[in-house]
């Protein structure tokens, strides 16, 4: 018991890392298609000044993820595998398509316009599609037919809660990744970009703040136990709020130590990220013991026990190897004036 | 077709279309980090330019080889979750691994090409370096995978259960090291030979002696001994993998060969069809002993046919085709490099006739032919199994229905993928020639890498 639940924590940490990471990216990556024309502010130059280094990054990120269902829970990859083919694949063909463009876009600077486009609008949709898979884990679209399991389309996509979660995914995609452009373009001095990602921030906060709480009310509809369990935590939800509330101290906020800029970004990126950190760690909670409800827990997805010794040793050793690396990356992008205040 | 027959079209696709970008990917790094350390050397600007077009052309790679790579690691759940259920379970380490490669390689390939003018020489080595081993251990580790469904060890196998897993045993099975080897060093045979191709085109293109004739045959100078030389090593050790198909996977071996009769004093086939009916290879050149000789390192060598093999266990017979291609290319490419290195030298020639820039230019295409041949082979001669002899391919397919339109799907954004990334290629060279980089490095204090257009 105790293994597994070290093994969904770390699970958890990669979701919570990628879900992060990527809506920064993604977020990023539509910001610079919607400024594209604006050359004055800078906002897409400042986007790209953050995607370009990190992208590939993040895409590991996704890889790890899914390696760390397969090699952790294998029996529930089984069924995953199965029941997400057709989200899946479609995840897929768009990330290739957005991945690639991005790409491209960077190198065929005349043609940067068409192809910023299409990653732009690629990027801002695989976010509803990957957290599609969060309802499809609550279990009423999943069939099971002579052991079987099949994801009803028809279902799925016809269910009010799940619309609730694709619309809270892109508004946090754009309202998170606001926030860090925000703070990116405050370090780097490109005054113009950053009050136009302070703004943006100041209107999506409290459209993803209604999200969330229109899953909450759908989600007492449609899976109840989760509900439920949710709510056992009421207070932590609460706390998640009020880190909310100090986002938007930091948005409207001024700096008591710098004089003449208003706002803080980075105490909003902060908060924010501390703000989502306790409310996943309540839905995940509230989650188990199941993968996929009611037909696939933990305990029963476990891999095998001298497996995951052996997975687990190469997580410490890993980390421990990649962990200079990480910092070395970001004091040359996060860090590094020469890098955030060049021109172009 | 049938369901299990458009899954493997499908995942067949993908890694067909992703091996390309792979390997390029794992040779390239290479190609380049030889460029940067000649010139530390020499001095000769001409190499930080070759090594900056390298990169760039590796970043535009990037950029289909790692959302095809995702789609391949993630395919594999969505198409095989039996298979995948398996190799979770006894075979992880690879996979994790090679995340940690996949993010070395990412994080440094950012540095080096982001922040190239901002760290110091020796840190740029650095970074290549590490970008070349995480390059090289991606596709160390995800071989072993391969290697493993072949060579299944660290498990006891029994009435469908896994017991005594050993997750080590099985990341180093039998044939872990020898089919790794392989398909490292013919990785650098690809990235060297692709690399020559398009330099012998360029000079073709130039006028003999010019500037940019002179920048493309120091070019194709690298490429020849690099990829002569590791197309050498591949040989070597395509000789050893032979002998380990003889030992694990005999069928394998004995469909490759298109020999159905057990016998010691086997004969090699070469070229030729295998024809099931009458149990020969017809019109193929057969050099007598050959095959024993090769299997065992001795002519009385027992090498095991086919007929001992319930038939619905053998691989499809045309791998023998596939075989005979990516040994006779890769026999050329060893060939080739000699030949022209002889010719020019040691017979102090002081230009390549047409002919013979043809021929470089081929070099290239033929190398990705050989490499697709011998990835179809390798995966396809293990049929009906997608591990050896534990778990059969029909048995691990997804059971899910109608994969039809996603082939479909999947065929057109990999077209999409494939046209947009030759015609970047071509875009970004034309507007960025050898001569706009050589005056760029010859400017002093000029950013090289963050050149664009």
């Amino acid at each position: 018991m105790a293994d597994a639940l070290i093994a969904i924590t770390v699970l958890w940490g990669f979701v919570f890392i990628y879900a992060v990471m990527a809506t920064m990216d993604f977020g990023a990556g539509f910001w610079s298609m919607i400024y594209i024309n604006h050359e004055k502010t800078k906002a897409t130059n400042v986007a790209n000044r953050y995607l370009s280094p990190t992208w590939e990054v993040t895409n590991t990120f996704i890889v790890a993820l899914v390696v760390a269902v397969y090699s952790l829970f294998p029996t529930a990859a089984y069924t995953l595998g199965t029941i997400l083919l057709v989200p899946g694949s479609a995840i897929l063909l768009l990330l290739a398509l957005r991945s690639a463009f991005l790409v491209f876009s960077n190198i065929a600077t005349e043609y940067k316009k068409p192809l910023t486009y299409i990653s732009g609008i690629a990027g801002i949709i695989i976010p509803g599609l990957l957290i599609s898979v969060l309802p499809i884990t609550h279990g009423e679209f999943v069939d099971y037919t002579n052991g079987t399991a099949n994801l009803n389309l028809v279902r799925l996509f016809t269910s009010p809660n799940v619309y609730t979660f694709i619309g809270f995914a892109v508004s946090s995609t754009l309202f998170l990744s606001s926030l860090l452009l925000a703070d990116y373009s405050k370090a780097s001095k490109e005054m113009e970009a950053y009050k136009v990602y302070l703004r943006n921030g100041k209107i999506l906060g409290p459209v993803t703040l209604l999200m969330a709480f229109l899953i909450m009310l759908t989600l007492a509809n449609e899976a109840e136990w989760l509900y439920e369990r949710m709510m056992e935590d009421f207070a932590l939800l609460l706390l998640s709020v009020g880190f909310f509330l100090i986002v938007g101290i930091g948005l409207y906020g001024s700096s008591p130590f710098q004089k003449g800029v208003k706002g803080m970004p980075r105490l909003s990126v902060i908060a924010v990220v501390i703000q989502y950190l306790i409310a996943s760690y309540v839905y995940g909670k509230a989650h188990l013991p199941y993968i996929i409800y009611p037909n696939v827990t933990i305990q029963a997805a476990f891999t095998d026990p001298n497996s995951f010794r052996a997975v687990f040793i190469t997580y410490i050793v890993g980390f421990a190897i990649l962990f200079p690396g990480f910092f070395y990356f970001w004091s040359l992008f996060m860090n590094d004036k020469r890098y955030l205040r060049q021109k172009g | 077709m049938d369901d299990l027959v458009i899954a493997r079209s499908l995942f067949g696709t993908t890694m067909a279309f992703h091996i390309i970008f792979a390997t390029i990917g794992v040779g390239l790094p290479l190609m380049i980090l030889v460029a940067e350390l000649l010139y530390q050397k020499t001095k000769d600007l001409d190499y930080v330019v070759m090594a900056k077009r390298w990169t760039k052309t590796f970043a535009i790679l990037l950029g289909v080889g790692i959302p095809t790579g995702t789609i391949a690691g993630v395919q594999l759940s969505l198409l095989w979750p039996g298979f995948m259920e398996v190799v979770g379970r006894v075979m992880p380490l690879p996979f994790q691994i090679e995340i940690y490669a996949f993010f070395v390689e990412a994080l440094f390939m950012s540095i080096y090409v982001y922040a190239a003018e901002r760290i110091k020489p020796w840190m740029r080595i650095v970074s290549l370096v590490l970008v070349a081993l995480g390059a090289l251990a991606s596709a160390v580790l995800i071989t072993n995978v391969h290697a493993f469904q072949g060579t299944p060890a660290g498990f006891r196998y029994e009435n469908g259960e896994f017991l005594d897993i050993d997750p080590w045993a099985a990341f180093f099975n039998p044939s872990f090291l020898v089919t790794a080897g392989h398909v490292a060093l013919s990785a650098y045979v690809v990235g060297a030979f692709a690399v020559g191709s398009v330099a012998a085109f360029k000079m073709m293109k130039n006028e003999r002696g010019s500037r940019v004739y002179l920048f493309h045959q120091k070019a194709l100078l690298i490429s020849l001994v690099v990829g002569g030389a590791f197309a050498f090593f591949t040989a070597l050790n395509g000789h050893e993998s032979a002998q380990y198909l003889h030992e694990y996977q005999p069928e394998k071996l004995a469909a490759a060969e298109g020999l159905f009769e057990t016998q010691s004093h086997a004969p090699l086939a070469i070229g030729g069809f295998t024809d099931r009916e009458t149990q020969e290879v017809k019109w193929a050149i057969e050099i007598p002993w050959a095959l024993s000789f090769l299997s065992g390192n001795s002519f009385d060598t027992v090498v095991v046919g086919l007929n001992d093999f319930p038939e619905e266990f053998w691989p499809p017979l045309y791998i023998h085709t596939l075989f005979n291609v990516m040994v006779g290319i890769g026999s050329l490419l060893i060939l080739i490099p000699i030949l022209v290195l002889i010719w020019k030298k040691g017979l102090k020639k002081k230009h390549y006739p047409k002919p013979v820039l043809w021929t470089l230019v081929a070099t290239g295409p033929l190398a990705v032919i050989a490499l697709e041949c011998g990835w179809i082979f390798a995966c396809t001669g293990r049929q009906p199994w997608v591990i050896y002899r534990i778990l059969s391919t029909a048995e691990s397919a997804t059971t899910a229905t109608n994969l039809g339109t996603l082939f479909i799907l999947f065929i057109i954004v990999y077209a999409i993928l494939g046209t947009a990334v030759v015609f970047v290629l071509l875009y970004f060279f034309r507007k960025n020639t050898e001569m706009d980089d050589i005056k760029r490095a010859e400017k002093k204090g000029k950013p090289l890498y963050g050149s664009n257009s």
